[in-house]
């Protein structure tokens, strides 16, 4: 565990904190809607501390404050965080055996950590990335939410600073070195076509698991690939 | 919101984020299905960006966010640094939205 660290290089931690101050000012506007939704402080909090999945938080404040019902907001939200099965799936091979890594681990699993440890040429980075991202979100989501809900309406809002603009673009900036050969390149592409197009008929967290359909694209390419080598 | 909601959340959400890891635990699979996983994640991150860079609840989410994401793009096939990529996304969008274009 110790030695991971040593990996971290001066680059990868301003990445991080880039994001991280994205991330803070998103939180204390999750923080300042529970708020003005009637949701009360500690449980807002309590909220980001156990969920810590940011869309699936702003998913169940906002549908019931439009009246939808409990079990209706959180199967809402749980769709939507039905991605991050396949992405266990990945992230398990960085986290090894060790069970407490394990538990801990799949705690921080957001796309943004997911993101930063793929985009990782070596494993032993791509480790180390997951959790200096994971771990620094984790710590800037949660106060920020604190804040938030004390500033209240006083927050402004993230979109007049252009955010929503900003985590596609860090996504995109941490994909686009994977995309160099082309059968990642077409999945990537397959994959967002299909999640753009499912978009008007599905629920939210559906279109991007139907862009898993997108691996097909790769298919043809191992074999090619073990031709050519 | 009561605290129960919350917590069938949390814990809904916690099962799902430790399913995949202990999944992936169990199983030794093959490098090829290793390398389908991997192709997974890609196409799920391609989809995130593509639908938060487009859409905003069921419709388009407005040329501000669609440009400032595109500007975002970009700056990162033009190899410049995550946090110019980032920053630019912002300022575009921002910028767009004070020129009132939506």
């Amino acid at each position: 565990m110790r030695s991971i660290w040593r990996t971290i290089d001066r680059e990868l931690v301003r990445d991080v904190a880039a994001l991280a101050a994205a991330v803070a000012v998103v939180g204390a506007s999750f923080g300042a809607l529970a708020i003005a939704a009637g949701v009360p402080v500690w449980m807002a909090s309590v909220m980001s501390l156990l969920v810590f999945a940011g869309g699936s938080q702003f998913m169940v404040v906002g549908v019931l404050a439009a009246g939808g019902t409990p079990f209706a907001a959180v199967a809402a939200a749980l769709l939507l965080n039905l991605r991050h099965l396949p992405f266990g799936l990945v992230v398990g091979d960085l986290l090894g055996r060790n069970r407490a890594a394990q538990l801990l681990g799949a705690h921080i699993m957001i796309d943004e950590s997911v993101a930063f440890a793929m985009a990782q040429r070596d494993p032993q980075r791509a480790r180390a990335a997951y959790w200096l991202c994971g771990i620094t979100l984790f710590c800037a989501w949660n106060p920020a939410v604190l804040v938030g809900a004390y500033l209240g309406e006083a927050m402004g809002d993230p979109a007049d600073f252009g955010l929503d603009a900003a985590f596609p673009a860090a996504l995109f900036a941490l994909l686009l070195p994977q995309l160099r050969e082309p059968g990642p390149l077409r999945v990537a592409i397959a994959g967002a076509v299909l999640a753009v197009a499912a978009t008007p008929f599905l629920p939210a967290g559906v279109p991007v698991l139907v862009a898993l359909l997108g691996v097909v694209f790769a298919l043809p390419l191992p074999k090619k690939l073990e031709r050519a080598r | 919101m009561t605290l129960t909601t919350v917590l069938v959340l949390a814990v809904g959400t916690y099962a799902i984020r430790i399913g995949g890891v202990l999944l992936r635990e169990r199983y030794s699979v093959p490098d090829r299905v290793r390398r389908m996983f991997a192709l997974s994640a890609i196409a799920l991150l391609a989809a995130l960006y593509a639908t938060n860079g487009l859409v905003d609840g069921e419709g388009f989410a407005g040329w501000a966010r669609a440009l400032g994401v595109g500007a975002g793009a970009l700056l990162a096939v033009a190899r410049l640094p995550f946090v110019v990529v980032v920053i630019g996304a912002a300022l575009t969008t921002a910028g767009l939205r004070v020129l009132a274009i939506a």
